[in-house]
């Protein structure tokens, strides 16, 4: 993958610029096109109903909102002017072209594990997508994150780029995934808690992250987002359609499966999945703090949540929680039993389709139930964590607001 | 004012593998007449044209038409399955419900028929039948009917085009002929379509009776190039 490399010279004046315009082949550009979707650009650099690439998405951090940049090959507003090279070092280094550090928003610690040829590849792709003319917005940060002179501080303590190596402890397959999930899909980027600085906790038992008031859950514990106790053909399902026998991708991951994993190749799927598979699985830190609930308090919340299950719920989800072809099962559900109420919540409030993939083009839906005051959804929330079989702590009407 | 529930009363009985149940999410609070809500008012869907529908659609999903629900509702739903959606409920018929008449003073109504049949060449402004149809139920394939809507509906419509935080596909011709109307027109004109009966045949006109004065833009639709 190796490109010859036309060097451009500046022979007509002072403003012509000199580019490094490496010969492409279409093959190549095809497979940056594919790379760029797994690395999901698009996802953060088009904002809603935006051009593509052209940026200006806004980013929420704890440190203030990022909005992402024009990536198009825009010479004045957007990366036209880049060289390979350039381009290299912003992914492979978090170094922008004029040299300073790139904030750590854009997920460099993950994509610094891309080898050489494939980000050149995704640099010959962002070179083919249409120019749009369209000025960078100023990012919204607090007074000490606003000082990117500090970003190169952050980049000594918490970054060590470096290319994906191979463990030959394990199989290609393996690696392919642990390829792609380390780095482009930038897994934990959003499944993995960040820390003061801002920096992904990895490898550990990190709990996930909030991701635009859902919770991320951890790709560490069967009992979140794990893979850890599904086949991987499973596993591979829901990353390519968004929907895996009882489980749906909804909320931001509903997101990355649209734009992004639906369009993995089977085998890169299975990669991911087989990686995800075998990571360990641990038991991760709390991530809130239910509130406790006396007995009797719990024996009137399940009646009154039984009462609006049996009203509103039981149609689609059945009588003993075991589903129907349009609405999953809830006894047994993880996302139901998981100790972080937060996506539980959030779909009985908001309702929603999960993606409309290739593989579960006409998906069934969850009507939204903003009605239902904070007691109604605790009580229903416990009723559906306690009933069935599930065994999932009560929920409060603290942990719903 | 009843508020109506989303999610509640759907009563599609045992779920089955068909459009309708794929809907069900909209049917609860698109319901056959349309719902006041405590968050607004869910219009009715059904049998307005398949390409207006659709425009909707699409622009909820791109962020031209602000609503938080639907925002979220359409996100991640190809143009394909929100055609499909779309001819669902335009070839879905529901009876009409009785027009509301608001207490209106007789100036009111006058100047709103006026905008309404014959608009206002002083200002600019066309007349609502022009492109939504002599009896005002719509023309295909992308202009929606504005009769058997509530009066502070339209208003919110109207307003929110004003504001922008409802926009089509350009040219945006509805984002001019708001801006064009003066806050008492907006009401006459709201007033006026919402006292009107729905005419016996709700179905939309298969073409615009004049040629439109205005061209509005809509996105494509799945498989067709415009």
């Amino acid at each position: 993958m190796i490109k010859k490399l036309f060097l451009l010279l500046a022979l007509t004046g002072p403003f012509a610029v000199a580019v490094a315009q490496p010969a492409e082949s279409d093959d190549d550009i095809a497979w940056g096109e594919y790379l760029t979707r797994i690395g999901n650009c698009a996802g953060c650099h088009t904002a809603t109903g935006g051009e593509a690439f052209a940026g200006g998405r806004p980013v929420e951090s704890q440190f203030g909102t990022f909005f992402t940049p024009n990536i198009t090959p825009d010479p004045e507003t957007g990366i036209g002017n880049w060289t390979q090279e350039q381009f290299w070092r912003a992914l492979h280094e978090g170094k922008r072209a004029d040299g300073k550090a790139m904030y750590p928003a854009c997920p460099y610690p993950n994509f610094t594990r891309v080898q050489r040829s494939d980000v050149d590849a995704i640099y010959a792709y962002l070179r083919t997508v249409p120019a749009v003319k369209q000025e960078n917005r100023e990012h919204d940060l607090d007074f000490v994150a606003s000082m990117r002179s500090l970003v190169s501080v952050w980049q000594a303590l918490f970054f060590k780029p470096g290319v994906y190596e191979i463990d030959s402890g394990h199989d290609g397959r393996w690696n392919r995934g642990a390829y792609l999930v380390e780095g482009l899909a930038h897994c934990n980027a959003c499944h993995s808690e960040r820390n003061a600085f801002g920096a992904s906790r990895a490898g550990d038992n990190a709990p996930g992250a909030r991701i635009r008031e859902w919770y991320a859950p951890s790709l560490y514990s069967s009992e979140e987002a794990g893979l850890q106790g599904w086949p991987v053909e499973k596993g591979a399902e829901l990353l390519r359609t968004g929907k895996a026998d009882d489980a749906s991708t909804m909320g931001p991951m509903a997101d990355v499966v649209y734009h992004s994993l639906q369009y993995l190749t089977e085998e890169d799927a299975l990669a991911m999945a087989e990686y995800l598979h075998l990571l360990p699985n641990q038991q991760v830190e709390s991530t809130v703090r239910l509130l406790s609930v006396s007995k009797p308090r719990l024996e009137t919340m399940q009646a009154a949540g039984g009462k609006i299950y049996e009203e509103s719920c039981q149609d689609c989800h059945g009588a003993e929680g075991e589903g129907s072809i349009a609405a999953p099962a809830l006894a047994g559900n993880r996302a139901v039993l998981m100790r972080d109420p937060t996506n539980v919540v959030n779909i009985i409030r908001e309702g929603g389709y999960p993606p409309a993939t290739a593989g579960n083009p006409r998906p069934f839906g969850m009507p939204p139930f903003s009605h239902l005051s904070v007691e109604e959804l605790a009580a229903v929330v416990t009723y559906i964590r306690t009933s069935w079989g599930n065994d999932a702590p009560p929920v409060s009407t603290a942990n719903v607001r | 004012m009843v508020l109506a529930s989303c999610g509640v009363g759907t009563a599609l009985g045992a779920p089955a593998d068909t459009m309708e149940q794929r809907v069900a999410p909209c049917l609860a609070c698109h319901g056959e007449t349309g719902a006041d809500l405590e968050s607004g008012y869910a219009p009715r869907l059904h049998g307005k044209p398949a390409g207006y529908l659709f425009n909707q659609l699409v622009n909820f999903r791109e962020g031209r038409r602000y609503n938080h629900a639907m925002n979220l509702m359409v996100a991640h739903l190809s143009d394909a399955y929100l055609w499909e959606m779309s001819e669902f409920f335009a070839e879905a018929e529901a009876p009409y419900a009785d027009p509301v008449t608001t207490p209106a003073g007789s100036e009111t109504l006058r100047r709103g028929r006026q905008l309404a049949t014959e608009g206002d060449a002083a200002l600019n402004i066309p007349s609502c039948q022009s492109c939504h149809g002599e009896r005002l139920t719509g023309v295909e394939p992308n202009t929606p009917g504005l009769v058997g809507l509530p009066r502070f509906y339209i208003m919110a419509q109207l307003g929110a085009w004003r504001a922008g935080t409802r926009r089509a596909a350009e040219p945006d011709c509805m984002h001019d002929i708001a801006n064009s109307l003066s806050g008492s027109d907006t009401q006459a004109v709201a007033t006026w379509l919402a006292s009107q009966p729905v005419p016996e045949d709700p179905s939309p006109a298969q073409e615009p009776a004049v040629e439109p004065p205005m061209e509005c833009g809509s996105v494509n639709l799945p498989g067709y190039e415009q």
